[in-house]
């Protein structure tokens, strides 16, 4: 048989990237798909806040003394005019919980992508130059990572004082060890492989391997660390605001609302759950997401409770 | 002039221990003390079992280890242990396609820029597309499926791939480890008739590494056999007259394609010894049925013309072991 014939029009077989591959998985993951979808609206309202806030005229800070407050002084239950109800000054909750997705998601993804940079960029260094470079890295690795990072965090807020972006960079500061970590671990074995020999007997670079030849192939465990690590930057910053150390008011967080509504829990179930639950569905899609996304990027994890395996 | 020239070539591992403070405890005799030489145009047959050092010995020749000692030439030039900057033209002329299809091609770029790779890295202008497709013709692949992924393609469109990158820069020596051992049998041929095509085409020199005593056998001009580190046989008849025992074993252990054919094999006791430590005088004699007492005492020199071998009581034309 000739090498002719053994050719397919090319139009027959169309060429498909193993990114395109995990989409295809990915689409068929109902609860991953489900995830997304929440993502995507919770980030549209986060972005068209003002927008809502000017077209029901309520802004975040606006205090509604008749209309949003009881005779009794306490604050109103959802409602038409107030779908979240007020706070304890009158003020729309809902109005306040999206003013507060913005600086939730906000500091979550620039925290999370600050890290994911210098994470990445770090663990191919100490992966691909080992000896003392490692060395070195490894152990300020171990060391991030070992902090215990309430206190540090409390220590390092109380001496620049909190603010967005002092919070950004505690969070950022926490979490690129741990994509360190990974990155060095994946560039120890990629550097081995065949094609970075290859690309060496070629007489590229250092930095072209690294970037050229190694990066694509850690892209996939990353993407999945930072879904996974941007719902905890998010709960990292509530937790701080909650302590009084991140986002301070009358700048609405979901950590700040939780702490304002501490007191009423009794009297107004909605001002501390309304916000609780918010947040817990934003991490849980977050979460939902990254498992789906490692299933589809890595067919050969399998989810214990999958329902595709119940189906076999 | 050779194109090669492999003067007393030493590449030694270091064994380290410790995980913190590492000292080194030994030496892997990787290759040790191997002279070879590349005539312009050749087929250099290079065979051997795991580990006897022969991949080493490629990846010196292709700079990609530095050499422990000994002197390498190349084009009339010593490359021996050059600086990256330095080593950057000779890049051009040596080239190597590996042993592994799936391994050597990155899995997640395009084959299209995999074989550009070169000439991206070396700067050459012009088209590198139209560069591309047509050294994809030229090895017999569809040159619509540049941009495909390797995934999509099989063990032996793979290795096409692996054998265009190596041409993509026209060198003159392209070092084949183990090109095809990693393929199916009716596939292996297919890639041994394209080097043989490549090498008329281009004037290329191949230094070809193989287990396989059959393949070799098929490709080579002059093949040389290894053992621990060393060159045992040097012959371009070698299996019709193999002298050193070592090679009459290993060619009594290939399979012959004949079900009716009486041979004898010859069994060798024991294992190949550890790189680490190897045996005094010839390599060879804990487990050559030859061996006397000089055999452990002295080391035997590559001797011979046309036809070297290390042995100090070789198998006579027609004796036997």
């Amino acid at each position: 048989m000739t090498i002719t014939e053994l050719r397919v029009p090319a139009a027959q077989v169309t060429g498909r990237s193993p990114w395109q591959l995990a989409w295809g998985r990915l689409r068929t993951d109902r609860v991953a798909l489900a995830s997304a979808i929440v993502i995507v609206v919770l980030v549209t309202l986060a972005v068209c806040a003002p927008l809502i806030a000017a077209w029901n005229g309520h802004g975040p800070d606006d205090q509604f003394r008749d209309t949003g407050i009881t005779p009794e002084g306490l604050p109103v239950p959802p409602g038409g005019e107030f779908w979240f109800g007020t706070d304890r000054l009158g003020r729309d909750l809902f109005i306040r919980v999206l003013f507060g997705a913005r600086v939730s998601l906000l500091v979550g993804v620039v925290a999370t992508g600050m890290a994911s940079i210098v994470g990445v960029v770090i663990g191919l260094l100490a992966g691909f130059y080992g000896g003392v470079v490692d060395v070195i890295l490894s152990r300020l690795i171990d060391v991030v990572l070992s902090f215990p990072y309430l206190i540090f965090a409390i220590a390092a807020v109380s001496i620049v004082g909190p603010s967005l972006a002092a919070t950004v960079f505690v969070i950022a500061f926490y979490s690129w060890a741990a994509i360190a970590r990974i990155v060095r671990g994946q560039t120890l074995s990629i550097k081995e492989r065949e094609y970075v020999e290859a690309a060496r007997s070629l007489g590229a670079s250092d930095g072209r391997i690294m970037f050229i030849d190694i990066l694509p192939n850690l892209l996939a465990p990353v993407i999945v660390l930072v879904t996974l690590l941007i719902p905890a930057a998010i709960v990292f910053e509530s937790t701080l605001s909650y302590l009084g150390l991140g986002i301070t008011p009358p700048t609405p967080s979901w950590g700040n609302l939780l702490s304002e509504a501490q007191g009423f829990y009794r009297v107004a179930w909605w001002y501390l759950t309304l916000p609780a639950l918010t947040l817990l569905l934003t991490t849980l899609a977050f979460n939902l997401l990254g498992d789906g996304i490692r299933d589809a990027i890595d067919p050969r994890t399998e989810r214990i409770f999958s329902r595709r395996r119940k189906k076999k | 002039m050779p194109l090669v020239e492999m003067t007393d070539l030493v590449k030694h591992f270091p064994v380290n221990e410790g995980t913190l403070l590492k000292r080194t405890v030994g030496q892997v005799h990787a290759v040790d003390g191997v002279s070879l030489t590349l005539r312009q145009g050749e087929t250099l047959g290079l065979v051997g079992e795991t580990g006897c050092g022969k991949s080493t010995l490629a990846r010196c020749l292709a700079g990609l280890h530095p050499v422990t000692s000994g002197r390498i030439v190349f084009a009339g030039r010593d490359i021996t242990n050059l600086s990256r900057k330095a080593m950057r033209p000779v890049r051009r002329e040596v080239q190597m396609i590996f042993q592994d299809p799936y391994g050597s091609l990155n899995p997640r770029r395009r084959v299209g820029s995999i074989i550009a790779d070169p000439l991206v890295i070396h700067k050459i202008p012009g088209d590198r597309r139209k560069a591309v497709q047509d050294l994809m013709e030229r090895v017999g692949l569809n040159p619509e499926h540049y941009n495909r992924f390797p995934a999509e393609f099989s063990g032996g469109q793979r290795q096409r791939i692996g054998v265009a990158r190596a041409l993509a820069l026209r060198p003159k020596l392209i070092i084949c480890d183990e090109p095809v051992s990693a393929l199916d049998v009716s596939i292996q041929a297919q890639i041994l008739n394209l080097l043989k095509d490549l090498q008329d085409e281009f004037g290329l020199t191949y230094l070809f590494i193989a287990h396989d005593l059959q393949v070799v056998r098929h490709v080579s001009d002059r093949i040389a056999v290894m053992y621990l580190g060393k060159i045992a046989e040097l012959a371009p008849d070698l299996y019709e007259h193999p002298l050193h025992p070592y090679t009459n074993a290993l060619l009594s252990a290939t399979a012959v394609a004949d079900p009716d054919a009486r041979r004898r094999r010859i069994i060798l006791r024991g294992d190949v010894p550890s790189p680490i430590a190897p045996p005094s005088g010839c390599r060879f004699h804990p487990r050559c049925p030859k061996a006397r007492e000089l055999c452990a005492q002295q080391e035997p020199r590559l001797e011979g013309n046309s036809h070297q071998f290390s042995c100090h009581f070789p198998v006579r034309p027609g004796g036997s072991l």
